[in-house]
């Protein structure tokens, strides 16, 4: 029995409006509580509809610590189910993809659902006649996760049944998203390219804070970006400019560029940086693309699209998008101090393969476990984690242009270099961790 | 050497290019290269694609580049304290030599193991050396790297398999 789990009161005491405790960060019941109520209540990320294109395809992983099945449904309806065999509890799909055609099969006695989870066969069915196993769920078949939302293809859920609709969860944040799928002339994403997996060993918060975290480029990545602007300093002005020093050396831009970036939250710890522009401003531009989103929007919305380049949106607690670069990272927690990063990429439908390769491009660089960005970032997420363990201060910092006014505030544009989007994220931890079971 | 390499000069140059990396000779690993040669990593099994799929690393020489002189670095964090690795080759198979054009390929199994301080990651892996004779030397056009486990989820991996 946990401390933390029996009194509401001592987790609510490890959120101030402006600094956190330690031991969200470190602590395994914290992680577990997490895992049932922030990461249960909350809306959750579970994939693409375009991994799932037809009737019987399947994606299996999963989201809050329990092993779920997404699949295309026959009746063309995308379902998610819990991968756990109505009888014995065996996760019944083992792949990570595929196509199951009408059914699923157990591997352990051939418990057999449609892909809607409804149990259509048990073999020597006669054995149950006259028990209670249709008085059971066990009768209903692969448990479905009910709360089930899909915004322009990115496929959510809602594990609990406490906790706020979809749309009052997202509210105006879903404009990142919006802006995402808008890029394409089509208005469609494929997820394509497969996926970077980069095994994190620290605690999901450290990365989803880093993506707003807007006074470590500078400092952090000096050793990549810093010596990447130094490779390329002195090369002709004509020279084309390759597309990895394009992607990298914004990462080296100084603290006026992050601040004048301004930085924009929403209610329930969502939020992006990038209000004005971003790292990805200063792109070549890719005329046929440009050209290809005129004929579709007309001129002026299409500049209105391309011209909103915001940085890095969260979509607390899991999935953070980049539309400028249309790609995604999602977090997957494993434990108080191991989270697995999912990295995905997009085509835009009918854009130029130009706009996919500058997509695999950035992910490589910058999300692979080989990337020299990736290296410094997870070492210092690493030795936050080893840090926290001193005694002598056990809170953690996040007063940057803290103001008071900002704790009630339903949406709040601000300086780049702020905090705030962090005490955002906090205010939200809080919110679902503290609330009481109904 | 002779006009052309001989088995043995490609084995010894596959086996030298392995010791180069071990011994953090990085800047004489990079004179390896050729000009348009790539050191790619895939990150799925049989991977057709560098350009249109995710690969853990898919580098040019300027990349390439970058990685060594971001390794001198004393701003490089996750290199203090600093990594070291070691590959334990096979004996590379010659699987083309095409003496016309100058061109040659060899595969080599090999185990690499990369640590820092306490932690230690183990990978068998295989690589692909695409050799070019230009104009009087072997060098690499095409360095490809196949992780037997490339798919799963990997931590920082910082030097060169």
């Amino acid at each position: 029995m946990g401390r933390y789990r029996e009194d509401s009161g001592a987790l609510a005491q490890l959120i101030e409006t402006d600094r956190v405790h330690r031991d969200v960060y470190t602590d395994p019941e914290v992680f577990q509580l997490e895992m049932e109520r922030l990461w249960s209540r909350t809306w959750i990320y579970v994939g693409h509809t375009s991994q799932v294109p037809q009737a019987g395809d399947f994606i299996t992983l999963d989201i809050a610590a329990q092993p779920v099945i997404m699949v295309r449904h026959t009746d063309g309806s995308v379902r998610l189910l819990m991968n756990r065999c109505a009888h014995k509890g065996t996760k019944v799909v083992g792949d990570l993809s595929g196509n199951t055609g009408k059914t699923f099969r157990c591997p352990y006695h051939a418990w057999t659902y449609r892909t809607d989870g409804s149990l259509i066969n048990i073999p020597l069915k006669q054995g149950y006649d006259g028990t209670q196993l249709r008085r059971t769920p066990a009768a209903a078949g692969l448990a479905p996760v009910k709360h089930v939302e899909i915004y322009r293809g990115f496929v959510f859920a809602r594990l609990s049944d406490d906790g706020l609709g979809f749309g009052e969860y997202f509210g105006d944040s879903l404009s990142s998203i919006d802006n995402l799928a808008d890029r394409s002339p089509e208005g469609e994403l494929e997820l394509v390219g497969g996926c970077l997996r980069f095994l994190h060993n620290c605690n999901w918060k450290m990365f989803i804070e880093n993506l707003n975290d807007t006074m470590h480029p500078m400092i952090a990545h000096a050793s990549s970006a810093g010596v990447a602007k130094k490779l390329w300093e002195g090369k002709p002005a004509d020279m084309p400019k390759p597309m990895a020093i394009e992607q990298i050396v914004p990462f080296a831009s100084d603290y006026k560029f992050f601040d004048d970036m301004g930085v924009c939250v929403y209610p329930h710890g969502h939020g992006f940086s990038g209000v004005n522009f971003s790292i990805h401003s200063s792109y070549s531009s890719l005329p046929e693309y440009e050209a290809a989103m005129k004929r579709a929007y007309g001129e002026e919305r299409a500049r209105k699209i391309l011209g909103t380049v915001r940085h890095n949106t969260v979509y607390y607690p899991s999935l953070t998008i980049k539309g400028a670069i249309q790609s995604i990272r999602v977090a997957r927690p494993l434990a108080a101090d191991k989270t697995l990063l999912e990295s995905w990429t997009f085509r835009l439908k009918g854009a130029p393969d130009a706009l996919l390769e500058r997509t695999i491009t950035y992910n490589r660089l910058i999300n692979s476990p080989m990337s020299v960005v990736g290296h410094d970032d997870l070492h210092c997420y690493r030795a936050i984690q080893e840090g926290l363990a001193a005694s002598g201060n056990e809170w953690v910092s996040l007063h940057r242009n803290f103001d008071a006014a900002e704790v009630e505030a339903r949406e709040l544009t601000c300086n780049g270099t702020s905090e705030v989007s962090m005490r955002n994220q906090f205010r939200a931890w809080r919110e679902f961790m503290v609330a009481s079971v109904s | 050497m002779s006009a052309r390499p001989t088995i043995a000069d490609i084995v010894r140059f596959v086996r030298h290019e392995a010791r180069l990396i071990d011994e953090k000779r990085f800047d004489e690993w990079y004179e390896l290269f050729a000009d348009d040669a790539h050191y790619w990593v895939p990150a799925v099994p049989g991977q057709t694609s560098p350009l249109l799929q995710n690969s853990l690393a898919y580098e040019d020489k300027l990349l390439l580049k970058l990685r060594i002189e971001r390794l001198k670095s004393p701003l490089a964090y996750s290199q203090r304290p600093a990594s070291r690795c070691l590959h334990v080759l096979q004996e590379p198979d010659i699987e083309k030599a095409d003496h016309e054009g100058g061109e040659y390929l060899t595969r080599t199994p090999f185990i690499y193991t990369e640590t820092r301080v306490d932690e230690s990651q183990r990978y068998a892996a295989t690589a692909w050396h695409t050799l070019v004779w230009s104009p009087d030397r072997l060098r690499i056009k095409l360095k490809r790297v196949d992780i037997l486990n490339c798919d799963a989820m990997l931590p920082s991996i910082q030097l060169f398999l």
